[in-house]
């Protein structure tokens, strides 16, 4: 087996190898993908669409369908991780964990779940029975790490525009805050901060709102996605009508990959059970 | 009238996907009737882009984001792919009428979640085959892909699991297989756009480029569709998957890629580089798709497993299409565009009858099919008319592709091709006629015909299958006739 | 023999990645456990990606932002900007890519539950013990 498959990858590897007799030279100016369709992108982004950044204005504007698809890639994703591993089972026992203190609270045969334990979260947790302490100083620094990081999240989405940055970007990073809370603190306690039902609707919403500026495009008469309508209901000229367009799409795809980040991870990292994390 | 249904086929399940994702936490009832709803609309949009294309002879292009190509993506529908979006829609819509039920009991909480997936499966297909970008089509196929790893992962059995693994891997180097050789193809004409490509590639034919980019695309076409010997992950995928899934999958996913292939053969790189250039290797082809339809009737004949046996039936019909597509003359392609028609209908019909005795019966052998004819009477009507469709005897339309796939073969003077044809059709006879004899026997001891719901679908696909059989002259001629002067000159 | 020394000063990028894809794709169809595969088949898409970004690249040339000062567009020649295209399409492609990545791990995790091992081989002599 293992034979065969060295035949079938050296075949495959001389074959893509033996094409490269014709590829032009690296970093040849005058190569057919540098001449044909690119130059116009270059040339005629800032003028049709009052966006520096060429990159994001053939992602979102130029290419913008493609994008679309690519959030609803991601969404699929996020779905297909919580369908497949989702186990819904009645709690039978809850331990809160007192933080000053020390103290484990053991209830059996709850009748409804405990609540109130988000608005404590420096005060209670809730642990399982293969608990281990989490360190004070980790919990401490991205407790205060956390807002500026988010703060951060949302100037790469604005700022796609202008330097390296984007909707993709900076919706990972404004997930990443959410799996930091779940890694630092417990993964139970950031669930209860961030309910399993608003990162569900937020991963749908923001590919809602994607899609949704572009039904609203053809419902004004113009071509599916196509921004310059825009200039009909807001007071602006078609070329800038066009950078608000983009701003739009980028901040649902924003919304969008930040809560597919968290689902994804909580359902891989606890295996479904929403019980112990990482 | 072109500025609003191209959009709208694509993007209403699309729309309605995300729309019962918001939804679907709140309230779960209202969720089945949406997914249905955005499923009759895109059908009618299609219908009515079919209309329009047949009535006044003309190509529907639409630019999206109001860019023209090759600067943005743009769709493109001509004779063949409005030929192909309703029966898509068709097939999705009365799927999920039929397999409510299925639905229910399989998936229990989580069954509005999965109607997300299967709009998106739906949409996936529907831009597949729209699109008239190579880039725009990689991104399409993987959300289709996607979507149909996840839901044959729901079977919710340990082999459905691995079945859905091993299709993720060969699916993967398939659609990266594709990506590459549009990579290739990129870097010699600098466009993504396929009429610009088909417009630019004449003037470096010569090119080993472009030549491993060609191979590289029609193999990762070949994995996707399950052309032998790239079959291997086609029979566990979609026998250990819940019903409802294999219902939609098996009849659309390959075909839509045959699809891909006749269109990136014909309308990218063109006949003069895929028959001319290439000469000899059409020969070569042909061969593999005639082992496909030997290799897939005996592997069939050997099966107890009803759901296997279905499996490899789809792998022989594979090979007619292929072979059809590569025998290089004008009856050849339009045996194989046809097939892809009947092959839709012919399939989906297939595991409807038999997903009511699945239902109504629970097992899935051969022996299990005992008294089949007297205590399920509308199921076996339907079984019969599929067989006879699958056999190739007019007035079904299996007998019409089927003619026209032989006619060609002989033309070709290819003559191995059509003599797996015959054999193909003689072991089909053998199949059903062994699921006949089964369900003859013993007697009807009380009649449990499956529910309403699964049994008017049944009925109106086998009606379509007559109806499509008588009109295949018109289909032919109005048709896939323009679609082949265009291709075939 | 100029002409060999040629070809491999100004192709070797490519070559290089042609060589990483193949590692990724023997890993994916030579290896038997499954997490091996996964990670083969991540190393086989990033090579693909590296591969077209590096189609985009020109010599002495800067990233594709344009330099505008206060709004005021002066003549582009698009020889100083690297090509924009590959950077789009590679982004759409990292994102599949990621996707399919945690579906696949998905996957992994439930066959996992079900037969309690990884290797394929066993997986696979477990359903023939049960058949």
């Amino acid at each position: 087996m293992k034979a065969l498959a060295l035949v079938i990858t050296i075949l495959c590897g001389s074959l893509l190898i033996y094409a490269t007799v014709d590829f032009p030279a690296w970093g040849d100016p005058k190569s057919p993908a540098s001449l044909h369709v690119s130059p116009y992108y270059l040339i005629h982004s800032v003028e049709e669409t009052h966006v520096p950044n060429v990159v994001t204005s053939v992602l979102a504007d130029y290419r913008g369908f493609d994008t679309m698809f690519e959030t609803t890639v991601i969404f699929c994703a996020g779905i297909a991780c919580f369908l497949l591993l989702r186990k819904v089972k009645r709690k039978k026992e809850y331990f809160i964990r007192h933080i000053p203190t020390g103290v484990i609270i053991h209830i059996k045969e709850p009748s409804k779940p405990p609540s109130g334990i988000s608005k404590n979260i420096d005060e209670f947790e809730m642990i399982d029975p293969t608990w281990v302490p989490y360190d004070i100083i980790t919990k401490t620094i991205c407790k205060f790490l956390i807002p500026f990081i988010q703060l951060f999240a949302l100037y790469v989405i604005a700022h796609g525009d202008f330097s390296p940055g984007g909707g993709f970007q900076g919706g990972v990073i404004f997930g990443t805050t959410f799996i930091l809370l779940a890694i630092s603190f417990n993964l139970q306690s950031s669930l209860q901060k961030i309910k399993e039902k608003i990162i569900g609707i937020m991963c749908a919403l923001g590919v809602l709102i994607y899609s949704g500026i572009g039904a609203l495009m053809m419902l004004l008469g113009g071509h599916f996605l196509d921004y310059g309508r825009l200039s009909l209901i807001l007071p602006l000229d078609p070329v800038k009508a066009r950078a608000y367009g983009m701003l739009g799409v980028e901040i649902g795809v924003g919304i969008a990959v930040s809560g597919v980040m968290f689902l994804i991870y909580a359902n891989l990292a606890s295996s479904g059970t929403y019980e112990e994390g990482l | 009238m072109e500025t609003l249904y191209p959009a709208l086929t694509v993007i209403t399940p699309l729309i309605f996907a995300f729309v019962v994702g918001i939804v679907s936490w709140i309230n779960k009832k209202i969720c089945f009737w949406l997914a249905l709803l955005s499923l009759i609309v895109a059908f009618i949009s299609s219908l009515k882009i079919l209309f329009y294309i047949t009535t006044t002879s003309s190509i529907v292009q639409y630019k999206l984001g109001g860019w023209p190509p090759p600067i943005g993506i743009e769709y493109r529908i001509d004779w063949l792919n409005g030929l192909i979006l309703p029966i898509i829609s068709f097939v999705a819509l009365l799927n999920l009428i039929a397999s409510k039920r299925f639905m229910e009991k399989e998936f229990k909480e989580k069954e509005s979640f999965f109607y997300i997936l299967y709009l998106l499966f739906t949409t996936g297909l529907l831009g597949v085959v729209i699109t008239g970008d190579l880039f725009n089509l990689y991104v399409l196929l993987e959300i289709t892909s996607l979507t149909a790893y996840s839901m044959i992962a729901m079977g919710g059995t340990g082999r459905s699991y691995l079945a859905s693994l091993n299709y993720l891997f060969l699916g993967v180097i398939g659609a990266s297989f594709y990506l590459l050789g549009v990579g290739y193809v990129y870097i010699k004409t600098g466009s993504l756009n396929m009429v610009d490509v088909f417009r630019i590639l004449p003037h470096i034919y010569n090119s080993e480029t472009v030549l491993v980019g060609f191979i590289f695309c029609m193999v990762g076409v070949w994995i996707k569709m399950g052309l032998f010997p790239l079959h291997t992950w086609l029979p566990n995928a979609y026998t250990f998957s819940p019903i409802s899934v294999s219902r939609i999958i098996a009849p659309l996913m390959t075909k839509v890629m045959i699809y891909v292939m006749i269109r990136v053969m014909f309308s990218v790189f063109g006949r003069w580089y895929v028959l001319g250039r290439l000469y000899g290797v059409n020969e070569f082809v042909v061969l593999l798709a005639s082992c496909a339809i030997i290799v897939g009737g005996i592997l069939a004949l050997s099966q107890r497993d009803i759901r296997k046996v279905l499996c490899y039936i789809i792998v022989s019909e594979i090979g007619y299409m292929v072979g059809g597509a590569w025998l290089g003359n004008p009856n050849g392609l339009i045996g194989a565009i046809l097939h892809i028609l009947n092959d839709m209908l012919m399939t989906f019909c297939l595991f409807l009858a038999f997903g009511n005795v699945f239902y109504t019966r629970k097992k899935t052998k051969i022996e299990d099919l005992k008294g089949l004819f007297g205590e399920m009477p509308y199921t076996s009507a339907g079984l019969v008319l599929v067989g006879l469709s699958i056999i190739g005897i007019p007035p079904t339309c299996g007998f019409f592709s089927k003619w026209y796939l032989i006619l060609g073969a002989l033309q070709a003077k290819d003559h191995f091709f059509a003599v797996s044809l015959i054999l193909s059709s003689l072991i089909n006879v053998i199949l059903f006629f062994r699921f006949f004899e089964v369900g003859l026997f013993s007697k009807a001891s009380y009649k449990k015909e499956a529910p309403v719901s699964m049994i008017v679908p049944l009925f109106i696909v086998s009606l379509m299958l007559i109806v499509v059989g008588i009109c295949s002259g018109s289909i032919v001629n109005k048709i896939i006739n323009e679609f082949v002067l265009v291709a075939l000159g | 023999m100029e002409k060999i020394l040629d070809e491999v000063a100004t192709k070797y990028n490519y070559w290089i990645y042609i060589f990483i894809m193949m590692i990724g794709f023997y890993g994916m169809i030579g290896k038997n456990n499954l997490i091996k595969k996964l990670a083969a088949m991540n190393i086989f898409q990033t090579a693909i990606i590296l591969f077209y970004v590096s189609m985009g690249y020109k010599k002495n040339a800067t990233i594709p932002i344009i330099k505008t000062t206060h709004d005021v567009i002066t003549k582009i020649n698009p020889q100083e900007y690297m090509n924009p295209l590959p950077h789009v399409l590679m982004l759409t492609a990292i994102v599949v890519s990621v996707s399919t990545f945690g579906v696949a791990l998905a996957i992994a995790i439930k066959i996992y539950q079900h037969y309690n091992t990884l290797e394929e081989d066993e997986i696979l002599s477990n359903i023939k013990e049960k058949d």
